[in-house]
């Protein structure tokens, strides 16, 4: 049944129905909203969980970290500086190779001090070896959480389900919740093959020398890459019980022969959706709805970019003095394969909160009609605020 | 449980390496080289680690385990502890045990305790680290899970600087001691800063049980950690325990000198519940602190007869101690029949008298 529901009430329902042992979080705007509405489903006995409200998003992290090892599911969530601060605990969490799902409600990480969204925050901790998986609206926030614990407890490898902070958070929107009974179908029960048990006592975490290093972070490497089969498979299962998708690695959507596409990640591919339907540039451009970012989908990526002569790549984060993230991804494995290439065009957009209107259409098929040498650019950049030295 | 044959081929090996020890049918029942090993005892910490001769956090952490018993799991935090016991592949846990990081040993077990609650179980988690990892850098961790009120005993081995990355100063350094970041020299003694009470945060935090202990005083050890171990909810025990590379002292002295720090009254021995001193070790004739001091070689530069300063800095630190003694209490009132210094150690002659 459809209800309208802010996007982290969602969350916390979604979240609710994947019966987590441990709920361990810490407040920082726009993820508190998430914590705020689990506590309340716990005051409320509508959640049956530990929730350890903890002094600082690294504990949260390593609260969650002691909770899945001891044999509960767990959850966290958090933002920007949040997850900067969970960073270590975050790669020692993927590192040990420990199933759990957090949700990054996507914000800009300071400095300047801003509060607003854009997806800095899970693209710096994308080397982290945590599966991440981008919701392009609330409905697929809400079935990626719990497909992300199909995944995770299938796979052994952590889940960061993005979300765009406010965009998605704090937006009503009509959304599903599924029921109990079929999640709880779709779900097995938490297990953990390194459970810590006083009665089969092991040592997790031990040193490793360079002997071993390698080997172990190859197995971590592989085991991301063999996942993507795990994430496909977990959508289509999920797909044959509430008849709907979260379109596995990516989609593509739009006119099968039209030779440029933009590609996109989170909310900005529900605007570029909506733009689709409203400028006459659709009949000419693709939709590449890019959803698990970590593994990154080479070999669908390729496929999805048959035949193309001009790629659009938006996201919401850069490298600075390097340029694009994605981008430059998309084009290396691009060029990896070989034959013919389109021609990849990178560009920041929605920095901080700044909105990504309709008219990006229009704008971008604009853009890249003027021959250029720059590989990246930030799209929607007002040189004017600029003193003159700095544009 | 050991599947038999298992078993079987368990007992074979330990044949082959000598483990077991052949009894000597003509020898005194008494005299049997395998009676100790037949004693019923858990052992957490097995032989056969890294750790240097000598090790107070070894030992510390044995007695600890072994009193605590089978039916606990420790979330550890980096440091010698953990790198000596768990060189993969080898471990010397004989109980389940996880290593995260250096500063959430106390929310990592804030988490095992919470999923035990989750999940209806009883087994008791037990946080443990250094004092770099407990004074400084986890100590925010520490603080969010004794007010959260966790059912966690958290034991803190203190040897008073990051002994793992080569002896650098910590906040639980003691005032004076010299480390390779404090180092003496013509314009320095040592650390500039006092050892940080951290006891008496901890004790402020209102948990159920805080004390501090010394590996120079084992039977007083497993007491303390029986007595956490009954408590539900947040506990803290801090360990003194030497440390023969970072001190500069003779492994075999680590026992003596571990004793002095209390017998001088700088380490102090107290128990808190609630918040207040509910019982001391009391010492009824302090020991001067140059005697503790002058065996290690961390204040070696306290014993310059030609610098003014070396003296200055011995009646600073004999200052620390007698302040000690006063606040605590530490000399008693008059002989008491339940005080137990000294009554673990075995010297020549007989036992001390008592004036």
């Amino acid at each position: 049944m459809l209800e309208a529901l802010e996007g982290s009430q969602a969350i916390a329902r979604a979240v609710t129905l994947c019966r987590p042992g441990v709920v361990a979080a810490y407040p920082i705007t726009p993820q508190t909203h998430i914590v705020e509405n689990i506590s309340k489903l716990v005051a409320d006995g509508r959640l049956n969980t530990e929730l350890v409200s903890v002094e600082s998003e690294f504990s949260a992290a390593s609260v969650v970290l002691g909770a899945a090892v001891a044999g509960s599911r767990a959850y966290t969530a958090s933002s920007s500086q949040g997850i900067m601060l969970m960073a270590e605990v975050l790669y020692n969490i993927s590192g040990l190779r420990v199933p759990m799902v957090m949700t990054c409600a996507n914000r800009a990480v300071g400095a300047p001090l801003n509060i607003w969204n854009d997806q800095q925050d899970s693209m710096a901790v994308r080397d982290s070896g945590w599966i991440q998986l981008y919701a392009a609206d609330n409905q697929e926030a809400v079935d990626s959480t719990i497909q992300a614990y199909r995944i995770s407890e299938a796979t052994e490898l952590p889940v960061m389900v993005c979300m765009d902070g406010f965009v998605l958070t704090h937006t009503l929107e009509p959304v599903d919740i599924p029921d109990a009974a079929v999640v709880d179908e779709y779900l097995p029960d938490y297990t953990f093959s390194r459970t810590l048990d006083s009665a089969d006592p092991i040592s997790l975490g031990t040193l490793v020398g360079p002997d071993h290093f390698s080997e172990i972070r190859h197995s971590h490497h592989q085991a991301m890459i063999r996942s993507q089969e795990v994430i496909v498979d977990a959508d289509n299962e999920w797909a044959k019980r509430v008849d709907r998708t979260c379109g596995g690695l990516l989609t593509v959507e739009g006119p099968a022969d039209a030779k440029t596409a933009i590609l996109a990640i989170g909310s900005a591919v529900g605007t570029l959706r909506e733009a689709m339907e409203v400028y006459p540039q659709r009949r000419k451009v693709k939709l590449i709805k890019l959803r698990c970012f970590r593994p990154f989908p080479h070999e669908a990526l390729r496929e999805a970019c048959e035949g193309l002569t001009d790629l659009v790549v938006l996201e919401r984060a850069f490298s600075p003095g390097a340029g694009a993230i994605i981008g430059t991804e998309i084009r290396a494995s691009l060029v990896a394969r070989g034959g013919r290439q389109p021609k990849v065009h990178s560009f920041a957009i929605g920095l901080g909160g700044r909105d990504i209107p309709l008219e990006t259409l229009p704008r971008v098929m604009e853009a890249i009609k003027e021959p250029s040498d720059e590989d990246f650019a930030i799209f929607d950049v007002e040189l004017d605020k600029l003193p003159a030295e700095d544009r | 449980m050991l599947e038999i044959k298992d078993a079987q081929r368990l007992a074979e090996l330990r044949r082959k390496h000598g483990r077991e020890a052949q009894a000597d049918p003509a020898a005194p029942v008494a005299e049997r080289p395998d009676i100790r090993r037949r004693q019923p005892r858990f052992c957490g910490l097995e032989s056969g680690h890294r750790a240097c001769q000598g090790c107070g956090e070894a030992l510390g952490a044995r007695l600890v385990t072994e009193t605590a018993g089978p039916d606990v799991m420790i979330a550890n935090a980096t440091g010698c502890l953990e790198v000596f016991s768990t060189p993969w592949p080898e471990s010397a846990w004989r109980v389940p045990w996880i290593h995260s990081l250096f500063e959430n040993a106390a929310a990592v077990a804030s988490g095992m305790e919470a999923a035990m609650k989750s999940q209806g179980k009883r087994t008791k988690v037990i946080a443990q680290g250094g004092d770099g990892g407990t004074f400084d850098i986890g100590f925010q961790a520490l603080s969010g899970m004794l007010e959260r009120y966790h059912n966690v005993l958290y034991v803190c081995y203190d040897n008073e600087a990051y002994m793992n990355t080569g002896i650098q100063r910590s906040g639980s350094t003691p005032h004076a001691a010299s480390t390779t970041t404090s180092p003496s020299g013509s314009e320095r003694m040592g650390k500039r800063h006092l050892k940080k009470n951290l006891l008496a945060i901890i004790a402020a935090h209102h948990v159920p049980y805080a004390a501090s202990a010394s590996v120079a005083y084992p039977v007083d050890i497993r007491r303390k950690v029986r007595r956490a171990m009954d408590v539900e909810g947040p506990t803290f025990l801090l360990i003194h325990s030497p440390c023969p590379l970072g001190w500069g002292h003779d492994g075999a002295m680590s026992i003596e000198i571990a004793r002095l720090a209390v017998q001088t009254g700088l380490f102090p021995l107290v128990e808190f519940e609630r918040g207040e001193v509910v019982s001391v070790m009391p010492i009824r004739q302090p020991k001067p602190v140059a005697e503790y001091l002058k065996n290690q070689n961390r204040f070696r530069h306290l014993f310059n007869d030609k610098d003014p300063r070396a003296l200055e800095e011995r009646e600073h630190l004999q200052a620390l101690a007698d302040y000690n003694i006063d606040i605590y209490g530490l000399r008693g009132d008059g002989p008491d029949v339940m005080d137990t210094d000294g009554v673990d150690t075995v010297r020549r002659g007989g036992p001390v008298q008592v004036m």
